[in-house]
C-alpha cells in the first residue's frame, strides 16, 4: 500500500454507489458485491433495480461518492454507459472511480474503458479483486 | 462401520443442512420415518411420481427457453427447435415487455429484443406463433409482472386462429412473489400483484380450464441463494398464498389446483436433488389434501418443469457446462419431472445460439433414446440412502414452512425484504466459500486450466435494426387500429381494476382491440401504483 492510498483509508471510509442500470432484474451478484464492500469497511449505497442514467448521475453527485459502480447482466451495458458518461462529466464526476461488473463480453471491454469504466469485472471475477481494485484506485479528495 | 472408522471421517453436510453418512441401511430409513410416505406412483402421496406409468407412457416434454429480437426472428427459432424434435415452446420476452413498457418508451431504449422477443400488441403474438400448431406444441410464456396481459394475448391469439380456448393447453410463469425475491420483473406493489395472479387463475378456471396460468418458481429463489430445501419450501409458501387468494373468492380448491404447476432448479448434489423432488411431491400432496381439502388427485400433483441449472454453470471452461447439463438432465429424469429445459453451455456469456440450444436438446434426447431413463418409474426408489434423504428433506421443508408461518407468512416476509436479505446473505457466503475453495467448483477453484484458452463461445448477435423495425410496427398498429375500441377497453380495464373486479375480461377485450402492453400496464399502474423495492442487507 502506498502512502497516498493509506491516507485515503485512514482519513475516511470509501463511499460507493452501486447501481443496477436499465431494466435488468438479476441482482444476486450486485447484492453479493454490496456485502463484500461493506465487509471491507466501505460505505455502500445500493440503488435497487431499474436506474436510469440520470438517476445514477444524480445519486452519485448528491451522495458525494468516491466510486460509481454498475452491475449489468442483461447486455445493455454499452448503450447505458454511453448515456451515463456525459451526465457524470456534466456533474464533474470524472475524477471519481467508475467500475462495472456482470455479464460483460471481452469484446466490449475496450468500449467500456473508452467510456471511462476503468475497472471491469466480468462474471468469474473474485470479490477480493473488486475490493482491492477500489482500494488501490480511489483518488484522494 | 465401527466408531473409530467414523471418527476418522470428516463430517459432510449437504447444502440443505442434512448430514450425509458414508452408508445407509434399512435402519436409517426406519429412523427417518420409514416408508409411510412412499406409496405407489400415481397414488397419494405421489412421492414416486404423479402418474402410474410416468415416462413409459410418455417421455417428458422438452421445452428450451427461446426468444430474441422481433417476433419474426423468434418464430424462426421456434420452428428450428421444433424441427429438431422439441415438443414444447418456452418463450423468452425482452425486459421492456416483461415490465410492461412499449418498445418506444424511453426506458426501453437499448433493451429491445435483447434477452427475449419484444411484444407490444396482439400482432406480435400472431407473428411469433404463425405456422405453429398450438394443439401439438404447448407454449409456456415466461412472463410475470405483465403476465395477466400476455395470458390474455395468448388466449385471444389462439381464439382468433380458431382454437377452442376451453381445450387449449399451455403455461404462463406468472409467479410474481418470486420476482420480488429474485429476477426482478415486478411492476405493481405486492398486494395487487397477488390479486392479479388470482384473477388469472379464477379466469382460466372458467374460460380456459386446461391452461396452466401459474408456474410457481423455486428456480429463481435458488438462483438468488436459497438452498434446495428452502427452494421448494418457499415455493410452496408462495403457491399457498395464491391458492388462498383464489379460495377467498369462493372457488373450491379442486376447481383450480389441478392447473397449478411448478418450476424448479437442478444443480448441486445429485441425491439431494432427487430427494428434494420426491419429498416435495409427497409434501405438496399432503398440504393440498390435509390443509386445503383437495379431493381430486390432480389437485395434489406437483406438476413441474425442472432442470435449467443456470446457477451451477460456470463462466470458466464453458464446454464443461455441456457435461454439467447432461447430469442435470439425468437428475431431472430420475426425479420424475413433467417438462425439462436445460440452460445451454454458453448461457454465462450470451443467449444460446442455434448450435448450443441443439446440444441441450440432444442431451435430453440421449436420455430418452439411449440411456433407458424412460423405461422404469422412480428408479432410485427403495434405495436406503434416497428414501432416508427423502424423509429428511421433507422434514426440512416442513420446518422451513413452519418458520415462515411463525414469522408472519411469506407475503409479509417478501414485502419487508426479509427473504431477499436471507437468501442474499447465503449467496454471499456461498461466493466466499467458492473463492476460498471450501465449496468446490471444477474449473473455478480447482482443476483450472494453466492458461485459459480462448473460450469457444459464439456470441448471439444483437441486431440494432430490430428496434427500429419493432417501433415502426408498433406505430403502424397504433395508426390502423380502431381507437374508440381501444379507449373503451382501457376505460373498462381501469373501472374493473378500481372496483376490485377480475381484470381478465377487460384485458382480453383490450388485447383484441390491439391495445399495447404499455397502455394496459399504465391503466393498472394508475390504480395499483408501482412497487417500491425494500433495500435491506
Amino acid at each position: 500500500m502506498t502512502a497516498a492510498q493509506k491516507s485515503v483509508s485512514a482519513t475516511r471510509r470509501i463511499k460507493v454507489l452501486l447501481a443496477k442500470p436499465g431494466l435488468d432484474g438479476h441482482d444476486q451478484g450486485a447484492k453479493v458485491v454490496v456485502r463484500a464492500l461493506m465487509d471491507a469497511g466501505m460505505e455502500v449505497i445500493y440503488t435497487g433495480l431499474r436506474q436510469t442514467p440520470e438517476a445514477v448521475a444524480r445519486m452519485a453527485l448528491d451522495e458525494d461518492v468516491d466510486v460509481i459502480a454498475l452491475s449489468s447482466l442483461a447486455g445493455s451495458h454499452v448503450p447505458f454507459c454511453t448515456k451515463l458518461k456525459p451526465l457524470l462529466e456534466a456533474s464533474h464526476l470524472q475524477d471519481k472511480l467508475w467500475v462495472i461488473g456482470g455479464n460483460l463480453p471481452a469484446q466490449d471491454h475496450d468500449a467500456l474503458r473508452q467510456l471511462g469504466f476503468t475497472g471491469i469485472f466480468p462474471t468469474g471475477a473474485k470479490l477480493d479483486a473488486i475490493v482491492d481494485y477500489i482500494r488501490q484506485n480511489v483518488k484522494e479528495a | 462401520m465401527n466408531d473409530r472408522a467414523k471418527d476418522e471421517l470428516k463430517p459432510i453436510t449437504n447444502e440443505s443442512g442434512i448430514e450425509v453418512k458414508p452408508l445407509y441401511t434399512a435402519a436409517d430409513v426406519a429412523a427417518s420415518g420409514g416408508m409411510a410416505m412412499v406409496g405407489q406412483p400415481g397414488e397419494y402421496p405421489f412421492t414416486r411420481g404423479i402418474h402410474r406409468l410416468m415416462y413409459r407412457k410418455q417421455p417428458w416434454t422438452m421445452r428450451q427457453y427461446a426468444g430474441f429480437g422481433n417476433p419474426a426472428d423468434t418464430n424462426q427459432r421456434f420452428k428450428y427447435l421444433i424441427a429438431n424434435g422439441q415438443t414444447g415452446l418456452n418463450v423468452a420476452f425482452d425486459l421492456p415487455t416483461q415490465i410492461g413498457l412499449d418498445s418506444d418508451d424511453p426506458m426501453a431504449s437499448g433493451e429491445i429484443g435483447r434477452v427475449g422477443m419484444s411484444v407490444d400488441t396482439l400482432r406480435d403474438f400472431e407473428v411469433a406463433f404463425d405456422g405453429i400448431d398450438l394443439n401439438k406444441i404447448t407454449v409456456s410464456l415466461t412472463i410475470n409482472g405483465a403476465a395477466a396481459i400476455l395470458i390474455a394475448m395468448y388466449l385471444a391469439m389462439a381464439e382468433k386462429r380458431g382454437y377452442d380456448v376451453k381445450q387449449l393447453r399451455g403455461t404462463a410463469q406468472n409467479d410474481i412473489l418470486k420476482e420480488f425475491i429474485g429476477r426482478g420483473t415486478w411492476i405493481f406493489p405486492v398486494e395487487p400483484s397477488i390479486r392479479l395472479v388470482g384473477d388469472t387463475i379464477e379466469y382460466c378456471a372458467e374460460h380456459a380450464p386446461k391452461y396452466s396460468p401459474v408456474s410457481v418458481c423455486g428456480y429463481h429463489i435458488r438462483e438468488s441463494g436459497a438452498n434446495p430445501a428452502q427452494e421448494m419450501a418457499y415455493a410452496f409458501c408462495i403457491a399457498k398464498a395464491y391458492a388462498d387468494d383464489v379460495i377467498k373468492r369462493g372457488l373450491h380448491v379442486d376447481e383450480f389446483a389441478g392447473r397449478l404447476s411448478y418450476n424448479f432448479n437442478i444443480f448441486g448434489n445429485l441425491f439431494e436433488q432427487v430427494a428434494k423432488f420426491r419429498a416435495g411431491r409427497g409434501l405438496w400432496a399432503k398440504i393440498m389434501k390435509e390443509q386445503y381439502g383437495a379431493e381430486k388427485p390432480g389437485s395434489m400433483w406437483l406438476r413441474m418443469i425442472a432442470a435449467g441449472g443456470g446457477g451451477g454453470l460456470t463462466f470458466e471452461q464453458p464446454e464443461v457446462n455441456i457435461v454439467r447439463g447432461a447430469y442435470y438432465a439425468l437428475i431431472s429424469a430420475l426425479s420424475g419431472t413433467q417438462t425439462m429445459a436445460l440452460c445451454s453451455y454458453d448461457e454465462a456469456y450470451t443467449i444460446p445460439t442455434e448450435y448450443s440450444a441443439r446440444i441441450s436438446l440432444r442431451t435430453m434426447q440421449l436420455l430418452i433414446e439411449e440411456m433407458g431413463l424412460t423405461e422404469t418409474v422412480d428408479p432410485l426408489g427403495g434405495s436406503f440412502y434416497v428414501e432416508t434423504l427423502t424423509n429428511q428433506m421433507r422434514q426440512k421443508m416442513e420446518e422451513i414452512m413452519a418458520e415462515v408461518d411463525a414469522q408472519g407468512g411469506i407475503v409479509k416476509l417478501v414485502s419487508e425484504g426479509a427473504i431477499q436479505s436471507k437468501v442474499s446473505a447465503q449467496a454471499y457466503q456461498m461466493q466466499r466459500d467458492i473463492e476460498s475453495g471450501k465449496f468446490r467448483k471444477v474449473g473455478v477453484n480447482c482443476y483450472r486450466n494453466e492458461k485459459e484458452e480462448e473460450h469457444p463461445v459464439e456470441f448471439h448477435p444483437y441486431n440494432e435494426e430490430d428496434t427500429r423495425v419493432q417501433i415502426a410496427g408498433l406505430n403502424k398498429i397504433r395508426a390502423e387500429r380502431d381507437q374508440n375500441k381501444v379507449s373503451q377497453a382501457l376505460a373498462r380495464l381501469s373501472a374493473d381494476a378500481s372496483a376490485g373486479r377480475n381484470v381478465m375480461p377487460a384485458l382480453v377485450e383490450a388485447v383484441k382491440a390491439y391495445a399495447t402492453v404499455g397502455e394496459m400496464t399504465n391503466e393498472m399502474v394508475k390504480i395499483f401504483g408501482r412497487y417500491q423495492e425494500p433495500i435491506r442487507f
